[in-house]
């Protein structure tokens, strides 16, 4: 297994070391870098040529620049070297560039990759277990739309709607009958369309639904709930206890009770814990946050191992992901907690333009969701585009699985339809999307050039576009370089992922 | 399998059989998604280039869209479906009193233009590519894809901004970015060959003494055109929304040409007071590359009946 993932990252290293070079001899060649300096007026024009050719190396042959910035760029992998990107037309360093533009769009697209993950990998799974069904149908056109959707006008439409609309609807949250009637209505529809069942159930499903949903809607209409929402520990510890159960009856069903206790004494330690530490929670902080996450997987995959017996592994691995969840509705109950407070701050709390609002000053929640409320927008639409492709390739190899001899014979003996999906199809399945993943990042690298126009991010992508603009290699080599690291990680973990999901490749 | 039990049926039915040519045409025509898809696709296509006019043909819509026309009310749309009128200006005014109808036309007519030329060169790059590399095996194979792989490693848009930027407008992109969506049909073309060269019927032209062109243009090239058909439909798609995409970030077509991407990269801010100038040219690239798309869709299957729906 090393040797085999030592070989395709020194293939990946070459095939990079070549589309650089590519990319670099295209560059200096797509324009003039003077062409902003020629047309100018200013006295001092030839004194800025001048000054330019020196700064870019002009006066000396292509080779030798790409030399020099291959040397530089190596030396930000090589351990003991100096690591040097060179230098903007501007004669600005473009690592420190770099440094800032890497935050803002790694967490954009590492963002949209995990979500569009989990969405796209449930949905295709739904779809393939219900194909030819209202459902399925309606996913299939669905993901059509979403392929065939140019990003950059999805973009401006979301944010139109998602935050200029939104804004104002924010500032005096009020729902008309109609509305509520409407939201409820969809939601009834879709969810009786995903649980599928014969007429009878299904009935049962979207009335239940539409009940609950203009309940809900009416009640935080009367409370002003979408300015002050609060969630508090009954309703996270209900929240995360339903995600136990609903894990458990995934991984196990509830034949084996001791799993299910797993699932609901983590929800009752991470309770505990919650209470335990409520003033410090308030205080927030990304290292406490990440600090808690560890402290979670490790006490509920402890509190697996304790209660599991004969069931050990799927005790620690339901306990742990029922952990992960309830880690997840904590921290969304304390952010939700100061939404009035980041209203104060900032009336219109989607802004249309930038990864943070600027001069924001808030305490660590606060900004905590000024982040969230800025990411939100372009994630979900790098989410949507990716989870198109993820959903059909999930349904169309699920199906291909769900022929194979070894289903049937699993059918045969008896076992469960769940457990045939889960423990039989499932893994098996997911072998052909990991490729398709680590494939598709490049695309979402795309989206992220687009949406980080439209939105007005300082990203990797406004980089490379001003960059290309001027006729500046070193952002563009820079931007190629590290979407390029990326991509040969991304492929690396798919591999990875390959020994882990089909056994035989381990050896 | 499915392809003989077709067949089997038609000769008990009918007495008769047909080739594998008929068979994919008639899966196709079954195929209603991609049918209807069809017909919308020529819909539009003809009304793209017969409303306006081509070139020095007059079309039937009255209006040009270089020139001016008097404000009829803040130059909203006067289509109406609850009405049935076309009226005026059917997609309503831009700012400076331009009919929108057919300015989203001559964008659509450019559009398509450039997609189709996209399309077929990159098809025919990607096809070259792969058949030398699966037929000739060997230096040419490793030259061939470490090239493909040098390509397809860059983002797709990374590569065709600085390649539009070498030589942007219509003609220029339409010549440049096939450089850049040639590669994934060049590795399944390659697939294909590589299990048709060792085929019996191969082996025997090559005993029989055809010469290596002959091999391929007439006993390998039928074998993958299957793949080839499926990959021009869905490269239009795709270069469809390349060519708006680059000219939204300013590295396609510029003024005084046009076309659908650059209609909304000028009306982008246009969106609160006048949406129509946002929405028809978004709608048109909506409408059309989900129509190549599903057309793809079908073509796939008619080729590929192992997919369908037939199986499960």
């Amino acid at each position: 297994m090393l040797r085999y993932i030592f070989r395709r990252l020194g293939i990946s290293v070459l095939v990079l070391f070549g589309a650089a070079t590519l990319v670099f001899v295209l560059t200096i060649n797509s324009g003039d870098p003077l062409a902003d300096l020629r047309e100018t007026s200013a006295d001092n024009r030839d004194e800025l040529i001048e000054a330019r050719i020196r700064t870019m190396g002009l006066d000396k042959p292509w080779y030798e620049r790409y030399a020099e910035w291959l040397r530089g760029a190596v030396g930000c992998v090589v351990p003991g070297m100096q690591c040097d990107l060179g230098v903007t037309n501007q004669g600005q360093d473009v690592l420190a560039l770099t440094e800032s533009a890497m935050s803002a769009t790694l967490r954009l697209v590492i963002g949209a990759t995990v979500l569009a993950i989990i969405v796209g990998v449930a949905v295709g799974i739904l779809s393939a277990v219900r194909k030819y069904s209202g459902f399925d149908y309606v996913i299939t056109f669905g993901a059509f739309i979403f392929f065939s959707l140019p990003v950059f006008w999805a973009a401006v439409l979301l944010k139109e709607y998602g935050a200029i609309r939104f804004n104002d609807w924010i500032a005096d949250p009020r729902m008309s009958v109609t509305q509520m009637i409407i939201i409820a209505l969809i939601t009834g529809l879709v969810l009786q369309f995903a649980l599928g069942g014969d007429p009878r159930r299904r009935l049962l499903t979207a009335g239940a639904a539409f009940a609950v949903v203009l309940a809900a809607l009416a009640y935080f209409d009367a409370d002003n709930w979408f300015r002050d929402p609060s969630m508090g520990l009954g309703v996270v510890i209900l929240v995360s206890a339903g995600a136990g159960v609903l894990v458990t009856s995934l991984v196990t069903g509830f034949s084996e009770r001791r799993v299910l206790y797993a699932a609901l004494t983590t929800v009752g330690a991470g309770a505990v814990i919650t209470f335990a530490l409520q003033d410090v929670l308030e205080d927030g902080g990304y290292a406490l946050l990440a600090g808690l996450f560890v402290l979670t997987v490790a006490v509920s995959v402890a509190i697996g191992a304790a209660w599991g017996g004969h069931m050990r592994r799927q005790a620690m691995l339901v306990a742990w992901v029922t952990g992960v969840i309830m880690s997840v509705v904590v921290v969304m109950d304390y952010a939700v907690s100061h939404w009035s407070a980041m209203l104060e701050l900032k009336p219109r709390p989607v802004l249309t333009i930038g990864a943070l609002s600027p001069n924001f000053e808030g305490d660590f929640w606060e900004r905590f969701l000024d982040t969230g409320t800025q990411l939100l927008l372009p994630t979900v639409l790098l989410t949507l585009i990716s989870v198109a492709s993820y959903s059909r390739y999930t349904r169309s190899s699920m199906l291909e699985v769900m022929e194979q001899d070894y289903i049937r014979t699993a059918r045969a003996k008896g076992v469960s339809e769940r457990a045939v999906i889960t423990k039989h199809a499932f893994r098996n399945a997911l072998i052909p999307l990991t490729t398709i993943v680590a494939f598709d990042f490049a695309s979402l690298i795309s989206g992220a050039v687009v949406t980080e126009q439209v939105f007005g991010w300082r990203g990797m992508g406004q980089m490379f576009i001003n960059g290309l603009r001027a006729v500046d290699p070193m952002p563009v080599m820079s931007f190629v370089l590290v979407t390029g690291a990326a991509a040969v990680l991304m492929n690396l973990a798919a591999d990875i992922m390959y020994g882990y999901l089909d056994p035989r490749i381990r050896r | 399998m499915v392809q003989i039990n077709e067949a089997l049926e038609t000769v008990k039915g009918e007495d008769r059989s047909y080739s594998q040519g008929q068979l994919i045409r008639r899966r196709f025509l079954r195929h209603k998604v991609a049918m209807s898809a069809l017909i919308v696709f020529f819909i539009a296509i003809v009304l793209a280039y017969t409303s306006i006019g081509f070139g020095p043909i007059p079309g039937w819509w009255g209006k040009d869209y270089a020139s001016t026309y008097p404000k009829v009310g803040n130059g909203e749309p006067t289509i109406s479906l609850t009405e049935f009128t076309i009226g005026e200006h059917p997609f309503g005014q831009d700012t400076i009193g331009k009919d929108y109808f057919a300015l989203v036309m001559r964008g659509m007519q450019r559009s398509l233009m450039i997609a189709f030329g996209i399309g077929i060169i990159s098809t025919i790059i990607g096809t070259i590519v792969g058949l030398l590399a699966g037929y000739y095996r060997g230096w040419v194979e490793a030259v061939l894809m470490r090239l493909t792989d040098f390509v397809i490693v860059v983002p797709t848009l990374v590569f065709a901004a600085i390649l539009s930027q070498m030589a942007g407008g219509v003609v220029g992109m339409t010549l440049v970015l096939p450089l850049v969506l040639w590669t994934s049909l060049a590795r399944l073309v390659r697939g294909e060959v590589l299990s048709l060269r060792e085929r019996e019927f191969v082996v025997a032209a090559r005993v029989s003494g055809a010469s290596d062109l002959r091999v391929i243009v007439r006993h390998i090239l039928p074998g993958t055109v299957g793949v080839i058909v499926v990959a021009i439909t869905l490269a239009i798609g795709a270069a469809i929304l390349l060519e708006s995409t680059l000219t939204f970030l300013g590295f396609g077509v510029s003024p005084p040409d046009t076309s659908l991407g650059l209609l909304i990269s000028d009306y982008q801010n246009a969106f609160t007071t006048r949406p129509w100038l946002f929405w028809f040219p978004g709608l048109a690239i909506l409408t059309i590359v989900l129509c190549v798309n599903f057309i793809g869709d079908g073509l796939r299957d008619a080729f590929d009946p192992r997919q369908t729906r037939s199986k499960d």
